[in-house]
């Protein structure tokens, strides 16, 4: 018999905020254990909740950008259990009216598109972490993660395998990291999913028996555990080797197995019920108004208007669109220089190259666009060597406030047009190299290369090439 | 008798205490639990602050029942306040010898309203969300109303207006310009016709029954109408707030859990050990059957027959106080079946707070204002508190 997988995904992403939902305690990842922590963010009596705004702002943008409805009147609920990482031992959620239902998201794969459903975003609080190995059988908890903002996308079970799986987690991450909704970062947590996997015979309406696979956070390790998952429910079916029963179970990727993990862990529960202390959150058309005239163009949008509009080839325009970073700087650019394929190489080459050798990925990029098209203007008015330009934009790196034209200046970047000196130089490489001379007029055309470069060392490269280059084939010319 | 869990010293003549369930860095806070013996919040409450700006001295801490779900304040961890086999109320006692201005505290199921009724003062709880709740001990969080208990409608209208007002840390805190419609100042129109309840859940006793045909009689002298109308759906009230209070408070109180402050059990091998006998071995019956009880309501298997039909049965005594407030200027009720409760009542029915809010959880569940004058609760529609502190002073005027 054909077995088939249908998968559904719950993925959990952390805002990009400055602060927690519920207090003004700093959101940022990486400080000290439990120094982002206050009366309210551990669980101490008599804090009340009150609603980050910034938080309702980004889960309406996820929203959106999802196709979803957003829901204009949204409530907080509270899910009750007990884990020491929980301060309140209970988690403030969205169950009965989250932000954002019914999306859907396109995705491109080796069989073609497909639109994978939405059920809902719900924003809601992290939990802290338990820290096991500072002392032998000491479990230590650290609050810093507590009620740092998060939203979680639940898709309907629409995917059929891992190639979809991934195609739907880097669209995800493409679209919210445009939207600059949250960071995405898998290595550091911001960006997790649990996998609801059940196995079928092909062509039957009927959902298997389902099992949860929690807190994946890897693309290698959600293909692993998929593929992994699969063989073992279709070897139960097909086999009889066990029984499956609905369940969550852990996935070991070190030893590319997945375990069953305590009911204790699992069974419960929640005991839902809204929160009284969350007034409910009214969206009128203003705010949505104003969210939704914040959206990004989607990456496809960008690339097409960046070849029709702005007449780039297709691989600087899928260049620039990998991040929102590079097209924010390419059209900061463009505003200034109007010049946008000059704009698409600097960025495609000087700053690709910048970036690779100070090991920065895109969204590092942190050059002001605008100084940029300043530079790419010098550049093309043959203001400053495209060489020196370079040295322009790598000092643009070390400090983000330079005025490329003041820099230049300042470091006597800029091309002369003292023909004067020009010719002086030109003088001394001919007089320097009688040999160079005597092989060009001899035909060797390419021995006017040596004399260029020397040419062009002695004047610090501040000169414009065609100049020098007609001005050395006369000189030669010149001579006897 | 215990009547202060903290007390400061001070001869100042602006002197307030606050009841144990409002939270102060300077004295200790235990909500009446061994859970919380000892804790000590590293914040002030909102109204300590507003009572130290506008010059009061706290005078100490009033004791209260274990997170003031009780009748007036019998299940104090540490012992209850009883004199000669009658349940005695720290804060009414405080006040009646004259050690403050007022108390102030948080009105979770009733207990300041009985009690001002049964010592002959005065009490307010104001319009839900006109008073902080920033910095009380959470427990029925939908309903829990900051009040005042003093010996004159002017002591509690002068501590009520030092501590009402917006507060951004309070999520449900009502505008400014809503919080100053229970100040005085203007005039203050004179009810004209009120509606007496008859026929609660349990029926008072011929001295609480006298007291309420008293206040009666004493606002027909004074040319206002009253009116007797059958209690109707508020009859509900009692069993629908027993139920969000009890679901609210199992949510709340489960951070109490051994983890981080409060009470740790010695005896524990493991994590579920910790919590469990940390909770056994510190919180009382009444509470533990209120968590039981709210916890039930909240299971997924209960939420909608029970959690969810009492927030409609909400709804509904709403609705009713709408339709009575369309005719009446204010509702005339009983504070409590009896004018004095002793040991005996509690021990033949340890649940019997349950059942004596009948009176006072009508106002609990709607949030509407209720001041206590004469042993009689007047509750009026949002905002109405200068109305029925006008009726309070009228009583003290003439029904002395």
């Amino acid at each position: 018999m054909r077995y088939e997988t249908v998968i559904g995904l719950e993925v959990h992403v952390e805002l990009a905020t400055e602060s927690k939902i519920f207090c003004s305690c700093s959101a940022k990842f990486g400080a000290g254990p439990n120094e982002h922590v206050c009366p309210a963010c551990c669980g101490m009596p008599g804090m009340l909740p009150v609603v980050n705004k910034r938080v309702v702002d980004l889960g309406m943008t996820a929203g959106m950008m999802l196709n979803c409805h957003i829901n204009r009147t949204t409530t907080f609920d509270k899910k009750s259990y007990y884990y020491p990482d929980l301060p309140c031992a209970y988690q403030t959620t969205q169950w009965f009216a989250p932000v954002a239902v019914n999306g859907c998201v396109e995705i491109e794969t080796s069989k073609g598109k497909k639109k994978v459903r939405i059920k809902q975003i719900h924003m809601e609080e992290d939990a802290g972490k338990l820290v096991h190995d500072i002392m032998p059988d000491t479990t230590h908890v650290d609050f810093n993660r507590t009620s740092v903002p998060l939203i979680e996308i639940v898709s309907q079970p629409d995917l059929s395998g891992a190639e979809e799986v991934i195609a739907y987690l880097e669209r995800l991450h493409a679209l919210l990291r445009f939207a600059k909704v949250s960071d995405c970062r898998w290595e550091q947590g911001s960006m997790r999913c649990d996998v609801n996997l059940s196995v079928r015979p092909e062509g039957s309406s009927e959902l298997g028996v389902r099992t949860e696979m929690k807190n994946m956070n890897s693309l290698t390790a959600i293909a692993r555990a998929i593929e992994y998952e699969t063989a073992r429910h279709i070897d139960a079916l097909e086999n009889g080797t066990e029984v499956l029963v609905q369940e969550t179970r852990r996935w070991d990727d070190v030893k590319g197995k997945s375990y069953a993990m305590r009911n204790k862990e699992t069974a419960g529960d929640y005991r839902y019920f809204p929160d009284p202390n969350v007034m409910p959150v009214v969206i009128d058309d203003a705010w949505y108004a104003a969210i939704e005239a914040s959206l990004p163009e989607l990456p496809e949008e960008k690339r097409a208007r960046y070849i029709s509009e702005l007449g780039l080839s297709e691989y600087d325009a899928a260049q620039l669109t990998q991040s929102r970073a590079l097209c924010d700087c390419f059209e900061d650019a463009v505003s200034v220089c109007g010049k946008a394929k000059d704009a698409a190489n600097w960025i495609n080459s000087e700053v690709m190259n910048i970036l690779n050798a100070r090991k920065m990925n895109f969204d590092m990029l942190h050059i002001d666009g605008k100084s940029l098209g300043a530079l790419i203007l010098l550049v093309a008015d043959g203001k400053v060597g495209r060489a020196n330009g370079k040295k322009v934009l790598a000092a643009m790196f070390d400090d983000t406030t330079i005025d490329p034209a003041v820099y230049a200046e300042e470091n006597g970047l800029i091309v002369s047009h003292d023909t004067g000196m020009i010719d002086a130089v030109i003088k001394e490489a001919i007089s320097s190299d009688p040999k160079a001379v005597a092989d060009y007029k001899s035909g060797k055309e390419k021995a006017i290369m040596a004399l260029f470069g020397k040419c062009m060392k002695q004047l610090k490269g501040n000169c414009d090439p065609q100049v020098l280059h007609t001005m050395l084939i006369d000189a030669i010319k010149a001579t006897e | 008798m215990k009547l202060y869990t903290s007390k400061a010293e001070t001869a100042a003549a602006s002197v307030v205490v606050v009841d144990d369930m409002i939270l102060t860095k300077e004295m200790p806070t235990a909500a009446g639990s061994k859970m919380l013996e000892g804790y000590r919040s590293l914040f002030d409450a909102e109204m300590i602050t507003r009572l130290h700006a506008a010059g009061y001295e706290i005078g100490g801490k009033a004791a209260v029942g274990e997170f003031a779900i009780d009748l007036v304040g019998e299940t104090a961890y540490d012992g209850a306040c009883v004199a000669d086999g009658i349940l005695r109320n720290a804060a009414a006692e405080i006040i009646k010898a004259g050690e403050a201005k007022a108390v102030v505290g948080l009105d979770v199921n009733g207990s300041v309203r009985r009690a001002a009724a049964q010592n002959g003062l005065i009490s307010v709880k104001p319009t839900y969300g006109t008073v902080s709740r920033y910095g009380t001990v959470p427990v029925a969080c939908s309903g829990e109303t900051v009040s005042v208990m003093a010996k004159t409608a002017a002591d509690c209208r002068e501590i009520l207006e030092a501590i009402a007002g917006h507060d951004d840390k309070d999520g449900t805190s009502l505008s400014e310009e809503c919080c100053a419609q229970i100040k005085s100042g203007g005039s203050i129109a004179k009810p004209a016709k009120v509606a007496v309840i008859t026929g609660c859940n349990l029926t008072p006793d011929a001295e609480a029954a006298a007291k309420l045909s008293a206040f009666g009689a004493m606002l027909e002298q004074n040319g206002i109408s009253v009116t007797a109308v059958d209690a109707g759906v508020l009859t509900t009230a009692s069993a629908a707030w027993n139920i969000l209070m009890s679901a609210e408070l199992c949510n709340n109180v489960s951070r109490y859990d051994g983890i981080k402050y409060g009470y740790r059990t010695e005896n524990f091998e493991n994590i579920d050990e910790l919590y469990t006998n940390s909770r056994t071995e510190a919180f009382g019956v009444l509470l533990k059957t209120a968590i039981l009880y709210g916890s039930d309501a909240l299971s997924s298997e209960n939420y909608m027959k029970v959690y969810d039909k009492a927030l409609r049965i909400r709804r509904v005594i709403a609705d009713a106080f709408a339709a009575l407030f369309a005719q009446y200027d204010a509702v005339l009720m009983p504070a409590c079946s009896k004018m004095v409760y002793t040991e005996a009542d509690v021990q033949a029915d340890r649940y019997i707070s349950f059942a004596e809010n009948c009176y006072t959880a009508p106002a609990s569940i709607t949030g509407l204002p209720v001041v206590v004058a004469g042993g009689v609760q007047m509750i009026g529609k949002a905002f109405a508190e200068p109305m029925l502190f006008a009726m309070a002073e009228l009583y003290e005027k003439e029904g002395k």
